[in-house]
């Protein structure tokens, strides 16, 4: 089948002399399209011959993955079948491609020696799958997708079982996985990126795909940097990452890319760029050659799909017979093609700058739809689970309609754009009968909604408090609206604040349905719980990390990017841009080793100040992000760890002298603070966290404006709560008076676990206990005998997975990239 | 866009929803950042209200909020968003063959203030 196959040579008519001769070296898509555009035109002006790499007709490659997946076969995707050629007289010579242009005698020569004149010449020499250089990339076993041959290396590895591991997670990795998983594999995809086919889906999105694959059986490895491919006997074995963890693979399949194919053209002269560079005309720098589909590169850009190339060969043609249209460019959409999964992306989703989404989520049937929109017209939509209305949307876009008319009812799609009764949404909800449903999770009909608003529930809250509508997924939150204005007119009152303007729902009623909904993930979350906008805000996305590392301790990822700058980082942001560093010391007590180390470090990096702070430990000014690390390296050397002065957490425990040394002094002090701290320290909290343990009444560790302090008396420790020294100055409540250390440790585990699992995210436990009462925190804390120990088990659980100093880990590199430049300008004349 | 493009390196430096810094001798320090959508821009390091460093805040959609005092500036125009007032310069950045190019001109003709 490799040998040179001539179809119609002997055919070729005996006018040849007067026709131009096109010659075409590529007979892949765009290639044969653009050779069947002109046959449309004019079909007696050129002699064409085509030379081909693949030994085969012309067929539609974006057909191979069904191919792979066993849903075709290759007679099904023959686009031009032998015929073809014959009929139009066309010389295809396949398998033997083309090794050279030689542009002054206008001939190509192939591989085997073939040389073929031209007038014109017509460059489609398609893409090069990218191989990422690693160790192993060269041993068998490792394949691209990109022809038939690749496909029969995978459907050959796939007869025996065993693992693949596909490393890229994009439109092709994907669907390479999806046929090999069909096939009986057990597959593996590695992914640079967070998100899947992140270019061209958004987080939540490739959220919901990635789970979705998950449940297929797919191993989904996001994040996976490719270090090694492993082999065994000159054949792959596995796939190392950088962190470490390793797959084992029987085959790899590399679908990280593509790069145009321009090593002819460039050789030959041709001016290459990214790709082979052309005008509207798809004329490249040479007037005789021209050059169309992913080889190519117009007006700056390179594309990867077969949308373009249609349009591309339609102004190819017209230019090569004399009717010059022109080609302008192209807008793309994305669709993959894995059964029963609906996705679908096109244009500009990026957000921001006067661009508004428009976000709906359906939890219960998986969907999730943004459309964008800017200067009232479509630039961008994101589909999953539902995508009938895609081509609507592409094709808003491309015309750039004004969309304000149907604004309103734009994300519920086409039929209820055009057609729908109205595009008040009040008026289509004021149609509905009594009996229809409103809320499918709790059973709510209408007319049961609008009898609890007549009834007096005046706002979201309380029909939801009412009558449960909308209190759970919280999908039909905008039907409930619509009938609280249709009800009451003016009269609707704004509920209590929700978490931020991204969701319908307050703090307490996220927190519940995390857990009874078992929501493990930031995008989970957004997507179950109907967020507005596609990846939250500065507000929600910290609250959302803490609630769900409070919920889940051990489970879930804690989520650096959704982090205020102090928490990412481990220092205190300086407004010069520089950082704090404060060590802890344990209860305020110090010793010559770590001040000396404190000295050392002051002076080696050039801290400009070091100051005695509040909390009774020594602050290290001015330090700069990228020496971070080597200033927490030092200090890890002499034994000190993060003081989590920039934390919502346990900052300080702040104690005085205490029995040991002071004539007044009733029990150890410094002792119980300095074991508190040893048990509080690393715990994320709502808000920071400061506790103080005084040895007597006279409190010099002021432990009543603490979160928690503890007063010693001689009879034991009295435990005082909800202090607060800033801006609003509180004196704690008296919560309980007990016996022993350890009963005050205990309680202190406890009263930190209830405040962890009820407040909101940024509510220091001061305006805590304000809202929800001292009784309310007493009863949480000892209306069942069992509840202290409970509280406190769940606590030292949570503890488990904190307590590693966060310093010890950067100065070891972890998260390099969050303290060091990119790189350093120095211009010439700086130099 | 015409001119001399720096390279600054492979794509994969930055993670999504991410920014990372460019320190230019004699000149203002750069943020690059990249969306969670995977798009690319780069702005003055310093944020129009007290120079707070931006590429410390957090990114999302296509805005970043400043780390001091919470302004919220647009990554494509640079502008100070809601009632804010203020705007910091953009720096031309092309993203091509998986590496970043910043506008040579817009780079090292930025004198520190
Ligand atoms: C360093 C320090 C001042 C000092 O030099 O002594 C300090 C410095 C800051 N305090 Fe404080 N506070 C410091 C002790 C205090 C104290 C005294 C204490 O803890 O005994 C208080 C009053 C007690 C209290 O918290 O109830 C205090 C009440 C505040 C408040 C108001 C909190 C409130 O609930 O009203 C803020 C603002 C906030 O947290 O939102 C704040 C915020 C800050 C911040 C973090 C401002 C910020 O957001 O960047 C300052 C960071 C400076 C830095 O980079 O280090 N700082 N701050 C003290 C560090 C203690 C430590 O060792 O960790
Ligand atoms: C598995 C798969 C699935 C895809 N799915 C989709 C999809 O769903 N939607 C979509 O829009 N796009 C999809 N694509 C992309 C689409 O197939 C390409 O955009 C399209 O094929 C590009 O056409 P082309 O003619 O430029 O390149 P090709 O179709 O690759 O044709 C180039 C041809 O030139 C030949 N050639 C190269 N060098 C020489 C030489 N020196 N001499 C002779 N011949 C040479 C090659 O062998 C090849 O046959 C998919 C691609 C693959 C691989
Ligand atoms: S009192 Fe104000 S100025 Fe002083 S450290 Fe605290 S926050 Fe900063
Ligand atoms: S410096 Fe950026 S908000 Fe103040």
């Amino acid at each position: 089948m490799n040998a040179p196959t001539t179809v119609t040579e002997q055919d070729r008519a005996e006018s040849a002399q007067v026709r131009e001769r096109l010659v075409v070296i590529g007979n892949g898509m765009a290639g044969c399209r653009a050779v069947e555009e002109i046959l449309a035109r004019d079909p007696a002006r050129f002699d064409v011959t085509i030379f081909g790499a693949e030994p085969r007709v012309n067929y539609n490659r974006i057909m191979l993955s069904p191919v792979l997946a066993g849903e075709k076969a290759f007679e099904d995707i023959v686009i031009n079948g032998p015929e073809w050629y014959a009929d139009n007289e066309i010389a295809l010579i396949s398998g033997d491609p083309v090794a050279a242009i030689d542009r002054d005698t206008r001939t190509v020569t192939t591989r085997s020696g073939h040389v073929e004149a031209y007038d014109r010449l017509l460059i489609a020499t398609g893409s090069d799958p990218f191989i990422i250089p690693v160790p192993g990339h060269n041993l068998d076993g490792v394949v691209t997708f990109r022809d038939l041959d690749d496909v029969d290396k995978m459907l050959a590895a796939a007869e025996n079982g065993g693992s693949a591991v596909v490393i890229g997670g994009g439109l092709l990795g994907l669907e390479a996985a999806h046929g090999l998983t069909l096939r009986g594999m057990k597959v593996t995809v590695v992914h640079l990126m967070p998100t899947l086919m992140e270019r061209q889906l958004d987080e939540a999105a490739g959220f919901l795909l990635k789970s979705e694959l998950e449940r297929r059986g797919q191993t989904i490895v996001t994040g996976g940097d490719t270090a090694e491919i492993t082999g065994r006997d000159g054949k792959v074995a596995g796939v190392k990452l950088k962190d470490g963890r390793e797959f084992a693979a029987d085959i790899v399949v590399m679908a990280v890319g593509i790069r145009p194919a321009t090593g002819l053209a460039k050789a030959a002269g041709v001016v290459v760029e990214r790709g082979i560079v052309v005008d509207d005309h798809m004329v490249t720098s040479d007037p005789a050659i021209m050059a169309v589909g992913e080889c190519v590169q117009h007006r700056g850009a390179c594309y990867g799909l077969v949308a373009p190339l249609w349009d591309m060969c339609r102004a190819l043609a017209d230019a090569a017979c004399a009717e010059p249209t022109g080609y302008t460019g192209s807008v793309t959409s994305t669709k993959l093609k894995v059964s029963g999964i609906d996705l679908f992306s096109a244009g500009d989703f990026s957000g921001g700058d006067g661009a508004e989404d428009i976000v709906m989520r359906d939890a219960s049937r998986g969907i999730y739809k943004r459309v964008v929109v800017k200067d009232n017209k479509l630039v961008g939509a994101v589909l999953y689970g539902e995508t009938a209305d895609g081509s609507w949307y592409f094709d808003l876009l491309k015309k750039g309609e004004d969309i304000s008319p149907i604004r309103e009812a734009l994300i519920f799609g086409q039929a209820f754009a055009n057609g729908g009764p109205s595009l008040d949404p009040n008026a289509a909800v004021a149609a509905l009968s009594d009996d229809a449903e409103i809320c499918g999770c709790n059973g709510v009909s209408k007319g049961k909604v609008v009898a609890t608003i007549e009834a007096g529930a005046c706002s979201l809250d309380a029909v939801r408090g009412a009558c449960k509508a909308s209190a759970s997924c919280g999908s039909c939150t905008g039907l409930v609206e619509s009938l609280l204005a249709l009800t009451l007119g003016g009269e609707v009152q704004s509920g209590p604040k929700t978490l931020c303007k991204c969701t319908s729902f307050g703090h307490d009623d996220v927190r519940r349905l995390i857990l009874e909904k078992n929501l493990k993930a930031i995008p989970q979350v957004m997507q179950e719980l109907h967020w507005k906008t596609p990846d939250g805000c500065a507000s929600c996305r910290p609250a959302l990390n803490y609630y769900l590392l409070c919920a889940w301790p051990g489970e879930v990822e804690d989520d650096q990017k959704s982090r205020f700058v102090n928490e990412r980082m481990h220092a205190n942001i300086q407004k010069d841009g520089t950082y704090s560093v404060v060590p802890r010391m344990w209860g305020g007590l110090t010793n010559p080793k770590e001040l000396r180390a404190i000295a050392d470090v002051v002076e080696k990096y050039n801290a400009p100040m070091v100051k005695v702070t509040g909390g009774q430990r020594l602050d290290i000014f001015g330090i700069k992000k990228e020496d971070l690390p080597a200033v927490w390296a030092d200090l890890n050397a002499a034994g000190m760890v993060s003081g989590h002065a920039y934390g919502k957490s346990l900052r300080t425990v702040k104690t005085c002298v205490g029995s040991e040394w002071c004539r007044f002094g009733t029990q150890d002090s410094t002792g119980l603070g300095v074991k508190l701290e040893r048990m509080t320290w690393g715990s994320w909290m709502p808000h920071k966290f400061k506790i103080a343990v005084s040895g007597c009444p006279r409190n010099c560790a002021e432990a009543t404006i603490k979160d928690f302090g503890v007063v010693c008396v001689d009879s034991g420790y009295e435990l005082h709560v909800g202090g607060n020294g800033g801006i609003k100055v509180r004196a704690t409540d008296l919560l309980t008076k007990v016996s022993t250390e350890a009963e005050a440790m205990e309680v202190c585990a406890a009263f930190i676990q209830l405040y962890r699992e009820q407040a909101h995210y940024l509510e220091r436990t001061a305006p805590w206990i304000e809202r929800v009462g001292l009784d309310h925190v007493k009863a949480g804390l000892f209306d069942d005998p069992d509840s202290v120990t409970r509280l406190a088990a769940r606590f030292r659980h949570s503890q488990q997975f904190c307590q590693d100093d966060p310093w010890a880990e950067r100065a070891a590199g972890a998260h390099a990239d969050l303290h060091q430049h990119l790189a350093e300008v120095r211009p010439m004349e700086f130099a | 866009m015409i001119g001399d493009w720096l390279d600054i390196g492979p794509v994969d430096q930055i993670a999504p929803g991410t920014a990372r810094t460019l320190p230019v001798r004699g000149g203002e320090e750069i943020a690059v950042f990249r969306t969670q959508n995977g798009e690319f821009h780069a702005l003055v390091n310093k944020c129009p209200h007290k120079h707070g460093p931006l590429s410390q805040g957090i990114v999302h959609g296509g805005v970043v909020t400043c780390p001091l005092h919470s302004w919220n500036i647009s990554l494509k125009t640079g502008e100070a968003q809601g009632d804010d007032k203020g705007c910091v310069p953009v720096i031309p950045l092309k993203v091509d063959a998986g590496r970043i190019y910043l506008l040579r001109e817009a780079v090292v003709g930025r004198k520190a203030a």
